[in-house]
């Protein structure tokens, strides 16, 4: 079940926009393909990303993937929570397993991601 | 079934693709001299007839002399039980494991070797292994950058100079730099990391530095001041690698006592005899948050499904053939009966024989210093050492040559070591461990006398020419 109030990336990135400020995680379909997640890197607050680039590392007992960053912006910070419980990420991968919020420098990018009808099309191709 | 992977046909088009006329071009780079070129073999020759031929060229090996040859590389007494567990066809001959779970002893002799090495450093992370103590340390070098995500490292002078040039290899290619720290030219702290250098080289803030790479004891022999070297670095929001050699942590502050993030070494003294160009034995060890930035195989202990004890190959993410071009290293093997004989060596001698073995040979470098001394040849730095030193030799080049010729290996001219280098030219490096004998310190004072002229002969009965 895709959430329908979200944007997503090719790369399997979810972005809520509320305000200024974008969170962002994996999709469930991410977190399933990668298995048991045990390790989430993320950048310090203050780090500025460019759109799509490369903000961290997901690691699961047989994988690991680079995270990038759906749209451009200043690091406000990572998820806490997932240096000790990084299985959230699997388990509730919309809610208590985001990763990181960022301020938005370009709003407009938001409009060049996936609705979750495309994202959803997406996975449906495998 | 054709098994040649490429055919002639392949081949063209693939080097049409590339633009070049021949696979010879692809390799342009390396320079003519170390490239292979047509090999000019001997007829074959009969088993009789090689054996004769082998002997021969083994017998102009020199086992006859008096060594005081470190550097780096050290003669140590291997028990005769370390030969005989690595000769167990089980160790001798395994690879490392590709279905590692299914190799429980194999898995066993590693975290015996990093709980060990773990003990000896202090660190709680300790990878098995490393090719050597200059690929440990350029490794621990890349550790740094990639946990500071800075570009830039500080290296002292006191690191072994091969070591360095292998640190400049790793970085070859890449957008990392180093910078050597100096060492002090004169007084109490010559021969020693430079702290003043240090301290200016880390207050740019334009190139903020990632990483410091010192070494106790030093390439000198001399024991740098690490719990300064250390503070300098952090606060510069650098990380602190120490080279350690494993046998003088026995005795000396283990790395983690002054705060080193990373210790690299060469584990050689640990059981593996001085051998040309190896195998030998990389250590690295890290504190527990760098764990996912060290390379190298690392060995866990759990519990299998019955709840039996049982060793896992752990936090593989990291590694080449899951991380790819992003992996922790590019080199994805290990040296695991060095390893091996590293951790049989350590637990046959436990604790207290490793203290001996250090505390010996620091004792017999005091009476070889003293004797040196005498004969006219003094210490060329005023520190403290553990067992290994420079002494001031004029002409040391030609007198080390002449001592070869008298049965004495002496040490190794600091001017081959560190070429250029004024203040060393004079430079002899000595050192002693619990295999050098009051006589051979007593032929080395004696033959150096007679060289210095300080007074002439040699002592009836001493070591001769050797079998030359």
């Amino acid at each position: 079940m895709i959430p329908s109030d979200l944007h997503y990336t090719k790369e399997h990135e979810w972005v809520r926009v509320e305000g200024g400020v974008a969170t962002v995680g994996i999709t469930q379909h991410a977190a399933d393909q990668l298995g048991d997640i045990v390790f989430v890197e993320l950048p310090e607050p203050g780090r500025k990303l460019e759109q799509f680039a490369t903000f961290g590392v997901v690691e699961s007992v047989k994988a690991v993937s680079d995270l990038f960053a759906p749209v451009a912006g200043e690091v406000l910070e990572g998820n806490p929570g997932l240096a000790t419980t990084p299985e959230v990420v699997n388990s509730d991968p919309y809610g208590a397993g985001w990763m990181l919020r960022i301020r938005l420098s370009d709003p407009a990018q938001v409009g060049q991601l996936l609705d979750p009808a495309a994202y959803e099309a997406l996975t449906a191709e495998g | 079934m054709v098994y040649g992977p490429h055919t002639p046909d392949d081949r063209s088009r693939m080097l049409d693709a590339l633009g070049i006329g021949s696979v010879d071009e692809l390799f342009d780079v390396i320079p003519p001299a170390v490239r292979a070129g047509p090999m000019h073999l001997p007829p074959g020759l009969t088993e009789l007839d090689l054996m004769a031929r082998l002997r021969t060229l083994s017998g102009h090996n020199r086992v006859d002399l008096a060594s005081f040859l470190g550097a780096g590389i050290y003669r140590h007494h291997i028990p005769p039980v370390v030969d005989q567990i690595l000769l167990r066809g089980e160790f001798y001959t395994a690879y490392t494991p590709y279905q590692p779970e299914i190799s429980q002893g194999t898995l066993q002799t590693i975290y015996e070797y990093q709980s060990l090495l773990a003990e000896l450093t202090g660190l709680g992370v300790v990878s098995a292994s490393h090719y050597d103590g200059a690929t440990a340390t350029a490794e621990a070098a890349l550790m740094t950058c990639r946990a500071t995500r800075r570009e830039r490292v500080l290296v002292s002078r006191g690191v072994h100079p091969q070591s360095r040039q292998t640190l400049a290899t790793y970085f070859a290619g890449t957008n990392l730099t180093f910078d050597e720290v100096p060492l002090v030219h004169e007084g109490p702290a010559a021969g020693t990391t430079d702290l003043a250098a240090l301290g200016r080289l880390l207050d740019d803030p334009e190139r903020p530095v990632a990483g410091v790479v010192a070494a106790q004891p030093n390439v000198l022999g001399l024991l740098e001041p690490m719990g300064q070297i250390g503070q300098l670095a952090h606060a510069a929001g650098a990380l602190f690698v120490a080279v350690v050699e494993p046998v003088s942590l026995a005795v000396l502050a283990p790395p983690a006592a002054y705060e080193a993030d990373i210790a690299a070494g060469e584990g050689q003294p640990l059981g593996i005899p001085p051998q040309y160009g190896g195998p030998y034995l990389g250590i690295l060890a890290c504190r527990d948050p760098l764990i996912r930035q060290i390379p190298g195989r690392l060995i866990g202990m759990t519990s299998d499904a019955d709840g039996r004890r049982a060793y896992v190959m752990t936090m593989r993410a990291r590694e080449q053939d899951i991380r790819r071009e992003k992996a922790a290293s590019n080199i994805c093997t290990n040296q695991a009966l060095c390893a091996l004989a590293a951790a049989v060596y350590v637990a046959a001698l436990g604790p207290g024989g490793l203290r001996d073995v250090a505390a010996t040979g620091a004792a017999r470098a005091t009476e070889l210093a003293a004797a040196l001394a005498d004969a006219g040849a003094p210490r060329l730095h005023p520190g403290p050492y553990l067992n290994e030193f420079a002494i001031r030799v004029p002409d040391a080049v030609a007198v080390h040559r002449r001592l070869l010729h008298r049965g004495i290996l002496a040490g190794i001219p600091l001017a081959e070591l560190e070429p250029g280098v004024p203040a060393l030219a004079d430079g002899l490096l000595v050192c002693a461990t619990e295999c050098t004998t009051a006589e051979e310190i007593e032929l080395f004072a004696w033959a150096l006398r007679d060289e210095l002229g300080s007074r002439p002969g040699v002592p009836a009965g001493a070591i001769g020419e050797g079998s030359r």
